[in-house]
């Protein structure tokens, strides 16, 4: 009991998820800085946004819904730290793995947007209702092709457990090396960037458009908590890649394989102009739709 | 030195009010906001909503019109926050003091904690002002 609560608070749980999801952010923002060509915030920069939110007032807005105002943020800070517990132990231990914790994962996974949908509809702001809406549809957008990429690494290890995905990537090599593999990495990839809702696809928080959308009318801890779970979600999605399609992160390569995740999700981060909702989905549906099913095919025939 | 100071000074995020500014500071503002004077070397971002900023810019001229918006926005930031007058207009009404329609200087209905003087101010001015009034906190 005690080491389950140890597990979800502190390792690998929220405090270490946190800090390094927050650390993540920091890197995010200093490569941005260094393509713009200037010299970007200190290190400590995340941790003095952080501390900062978190002391100051939080505010209601007339008229909204309180509870589910102020209770959205913890939602989906949940999903992630179940999410984060749930991955690293099954690293590290795979034998703690059970059927169908795999589908577990993409539940749980569901849960930020969620949070971010209740908190941006109970808000009474006409802006964020606006990025509450697009937040949705992108998030019936990426699931598709996001769904289709973990079937394929289910489909070639031919089995739902997560621990048994990584012994079968340590025995045959990591599913990343074939041709299906190089298809489902693509596509988690792209889809990571919409699940950050990261630039070409930060359509729901569009600064120009609607300010913050969902986010607009939070301050304080229940902003400071948002922060953390993308922040968190930062750190998860890539680990949650590298688990099922690139060798799992129990050797000391994993975390080059992380950092070249990370720079790679930066850069195309900042070398693409934003989408527009309609436009997104088109390309989830049927662009990424129709290449994760040429994955699909090609995992069932065995390439 | 207090944590609640400490991250209050390291990351200050800044709204830009303009009340009926002429313009002229708001460009500048947002000159000091481009790549080339990186203020986010000091933490400094711009955003979109009055709900996330710690500290106002305040442009312009104060009016009957426009006095109600901007104590609207100063009561829908969360405390602590700052107030920063940027440009001539806003330290003092100077010209437009006589006219019928002036409600007044900043510092009559807000309490402002930095002066930025200049029509307009240059972007060294204003990053130098922001820097100071966090050093004096």
């Amino acid at each position: 009991m005690i080491k389950a609560i140890i597990n979800f608070v502190i390792y690998p749980g929220l405090l270490f998820t946190g800090g390094i999801g927050l650390f993540l952010t920091w890197i995010d923002r200093k490569v941005t800085a260094r393509i713009q060509w200037r010299v970007g915030p200190p290190i400590y920069q995340p941790y003095a946004d952080f501390i900062k939110l978190l002391l100051k007032e939080t505010f209601v807005p007339k008229g909204a819904s309180k509870v589910a105002f102020l209770l959205a943020p913890f939602l989906g800070l949940i999903g992630v730290n179940v999410v984060s517990t749930m991955l690293f132990l099954m690293n590290f231990h795979p034998d703690l793995s059970f059927v169908g914790d795999i589908i577990v994962i993409i539940y749980l996974l569901a849960l930020p947007p969620l949070s971010v949908i209740i908190g941006g509809a109970s808000a009474r702001n006409p802006l964020s209702s606006v990025g509450a809406s697009r937040e949705m549809t992108l998030f019936f957008g990426y699931e598709l092709p996001f769904l289709i990429a973990v079937a394929i690494a289910v489909i070639k290890t031919g089995s739902l457990k997560i621990g048994e995905i990584i012994i079968h990537q340590k025995l045959y090599g990591p599913l990343l090396y074939s041709f299906s593999g190089v298809i489902a990495g693509l596509v988690f990839l792209i889809v990571t960037q919409a699940k950050l809702t990261f630039v070409p696809f930060d359509i729901p928080e569009a600064e120009q458009e609607i300010m913050a959308g969902p986010y607009l009318e939070y301050s304080g801890v229940a902003l400071a908590i948002f922060k953390l779970t993308r922040a968190m979600l930062f750190f998860v999605l890539p680990v949650f890649l590298i688990t099922i399609l690139w060798g799992g992160m129990a050797s000391p390569w994993s975390i080059v394989k992380f950092l070249v995740i990370v720079v790679l999700i930066v850069l195309i981060k900042n070398t693409n102009p934003r989408l527009r909702i309609d436009q997104a989905l088109k390309f989830f549906w049927i662009g990424l739709g129709i290449l994760s099913l040429i994955g699909l095919i090609l995992a069932l025939v065995g390439l | 030195m207090g944590i609640k100071l400490w991250g209050l000074k390291k990351s200050p995020w800044v709204f830009h009010v303009a009340a009926a500014p002429c313009n002229n500071c708001d460009i500048e503002i947002l000159d000091a906001l481009t790549p080339r004077f990186d203020v986010e070397r000091f933490g400094i971002l711009l955003v979109g909503s009055p709900r996330h900023a710690d500290a106002l810019l305040v442009t312009g001229i104060l009016n009957r019109k426009n006095l109600p918006r901007v104590l609207r926005v100063y009561e829908q930031t969360p405390k602590p926050c700052l107030v920063i007058a940027v440009g001539t207009c806003a330290c003092h009404p100077n010209i437009f003091s006589v006219s019928y329609n002036v409600t007044g200087p900043y510092d009559k209905h807000l309490p402002v904690h930095v002066y930025i003087p200049g029509c307009p101010p240059k972007p060294e001015t204003i990053i130098a002002g922001v820097v100071k009034a966090l050093k004096n906190l």
